[in-house]
């Protein structure tokens, strides 16, 4: 699953963000190749959840930036003032229409529980002006893809854990985003409902999205990561293939990180 | 010493803890016993209060119809005379366009007070102060006064000209009646209205955001439908409670139902008792649309909480009425 293609799809570069006195990130750098699937490993605590969220800015930082694909996520360049040149928010409208490029698969799924499967699915792409036949139709599509076409006259509540998560795959997918951020995707899953879910991720990863993955399945980073990073503290402290990071770690923390977890 | 004299029941529980089936005289397989039906808890007490409350009730409901007094005859006249009718009218009218402008203005102070913008959240927090301190009967009052403390009304440019009308060639007194009605109904449903958005899981606010929905449609799609489910019930609460306040529109000289009533009464001071019962039937039966309209919304609005709904009334009733109309036909077909 070698790269071949290396343009840059995010960079994220001295992200740092405190809530109060706690330093949750610490000056994080990192950067994916478009095209391949990073996942970030660490100890609850470590900032992981929190740097994946400020890449489609549900956090803001403090300081640092993220860019995808060139663009500034949530910020611009201010130049030219007298008190110096920075960075400056950018408005709400500028940041949603932003966040279409980046998918966001939460943790415990955030489904829409008043619309039914379809609905769920085809929302976002009719509140940006899809025609909704159209939007359905392709929200069609992708329940096949995630398996799901019997359900979509169903409302959230009435699926499985499993079933649920794979509709929130497939709500992410469905405004065809470069990027998708997974947040813990099978942290709140039944242990027999998480390999339907991490199938539906390799297929994705298979597809040539570009994804990041939060996870605690070792297993699964092993088996289609391209590049594993480890997150202590509110930095990374250890990046590269599965096989450097997994199998040979060199940092401390990561050694004592994974023998707890293999264990 | 304690340990020394064990009372019964503990030395009981100590055995069963011990483990294994408790110990029953000698010839009962505890076995057997279990093969029948358990017996339910049997409530002897509760038939002997329903049986009390039975008797009250029936001593009350005897009166209505051996206590001449309550004139039943007279009840009936004035219950569709065309002057209730037109009180239960102005009943109406009144607490409907209240019911629906402060709805919508309940949406609007409830933004502002969860707006980050700190100007409007000071805004409609002092708003809801004022009108919550100030009883509804003082504010239909400084209304309907107006007209002494700003004679015209109109717009202009400060120390400019000035384009104004008289008070009360704009504003008659029905519309002033509404206007209290409502400036003092929005405050307490800007309450129900916020406290519906915050019940809102903060996962379906990350998850809009995160799918870029603009921000209207992210409150009019994600937030308000699931809102409603907490705000309907609390809001009929209010509109209720608007139902029989808007009898204080009598004080200022409107005639609704209960203004009606009042003034019936003092021209037929005979008929002062038939003429309370006819408002209390009218209050009974508009009270009840009201809750059978709630269950509906609520039910609407229910979609998706719960994996099923549990059948309606209407619709129980049809189930019972099939199934023992099936139990009949199959007692025919096998005799």
């Amino acid at each position: 699953m070698t790269a071949t293609n290396t343009a840059t799809a995010i960079e994220i570069h001295n992200a740092t963000k405190s809530y109060g006195e706690k330093r949750v990130l610490k000056g994080v750098d990192l950067t994916v190749e478009a095209g391949t699937v990073t996942v970030i490993l660490g100890p609850s605590g470590s900032g992981k959840s929190t740097l994946l969220r400020a890449i489609n800015h549900l956090e803001k930082l403090d300081e640092g930036y993220v860019a995808l694909n060139g663009e500034l996520i949530g910020v611009r360049a201010l130049l030219g003032r007298r008190s110096g040149d920075r960075l400056k928010e950018l408005r709400e409208k500028e940041i949603l229409r932003q966040r279409a490029k980046i998918g966001f698969v939460f943790q415990n799924f955030n489904l829409f529980p008043h619309l039914t499967i379809l609905e769920n699915v085809s929302e976002a792409p009719i509140s940006h002006g899809v025609k909704p036949k159209d939007a359905r139709e392709h929200a069609r599509v992708l329940l096949a893809r995630v398996g799901l076409a019997d359900k979509e006259g169903a409302y959230p509540r009435q699926l499985s854990g499993g079933q649920q998560q794979r509709v929130a795959i497939a709500r992410a997918l469905a405004l065809e985003p470069e990027v998708i951020l997974f947040d813990e995707p099978t942290s709140a899953l039944d242990p027999e409902l998480v390999g339907e879910v991490l199938s539906v991720i390799r297929t994705l990863a298979g597809s040539g999205k570009t994804l990041i993955v939060v996870t605690h399945e070792i297993g699964f980073a092993r088996e289609v990561a391209d590049r594993v990073v480890f997150m202590d503290d509110g930095l990374v402290v250890e990046e590269g293939t599965p096989a450097e990071v997994l199998s040979n770690p060199r940092n401390l923390r990561t050694q004592d990180f994974l023998s707890k977890v293999l264990a | 010493m304690t340990a020394v004299t064990q009372r019964p029941a503990d030395a009981a529980s100590a055995a069963s803890s011990a483990g294994g089936a408790p110990t029953l005289p000698p010839g009962i397989d505890l076995k057997k016993l279990a093969e029948r039906a358990v017996v339910p808890l049997r409530h002897p007490l509760r038939w002997v209060i329903t049986a009390l409350v039975l008797v009250l009730l029936l001593n009350v409901g005897q009166t209505l119809f051996t206590n001449p007094s309550w004139e039943w005859a007279k009840v009936g006249q004035w219950f569709f005379s065309p002057a209730i009718l037109k009180g239960l009218q102005l009943t109406l009218l009144a607490t409907g366009i209240s019911a629906v402008v402060s709805f919508l203005g309940g949406i609007v102070v409830a933004l502002g007070r969860l707006s980050g913008n700190p100007v409007l959240s000071t805004l409609s927090w002092l708003y809801i102060w004022l009108f919550r301190s100030v009883p509804l009967i003082l504010v239909l009052i400084f209304l309907f006064n107006l007209g002494n403390l700003y004679p015209t009304v109109g717009v202009g440019i400060p120390f400019g000209p000035q384009w104004a009308v008289p008070t009360f060639t704009v504003l008659s007194p029905l519309v002033l009646g509404v206007i209290g009605l409502s400036l003092s109904e929005i405050a307490y449903s800007a309450e129900v209205v916020r406290s519906g958005v915050l019940a809102v899981d903060q996962g379906q606010h990350e998850a809009a955001k995160a799918l870029g929905i603009p921000q209207r449609r992210q409150f009019s799609r994600i937030v308000l439908p699931q809102a409603l489910r907490s705000i309907v019930p609390a809001y009929v609460n209010q509109i209720i409670g608007l139902l029989k306040a808007s009898s204080l529109l009598f004080y200022v000289s409107l005639l609704d139902l209960f203004g009606v009533v009042q003034n019936l009464g003092s021209t037929y001071p005979t008929d002062i008792i038939p003429l309370l019962v006819v408002a209390t039937i009218w209050y009974l039966i508009l009270t009840s649309a009201i809750s059978i309209v709630q269950y509906y919304i609520e039910r609407f609005y229910a979609r998706g909480s719960v994996r099923e709904l549990p059948p309606t009334p209407l619709q129980q009733v049809r189930r019972r009425i099939a199934s023992i109309r099936a139990t009949t036909d199959a007692g025919r077909t096998i005799s």
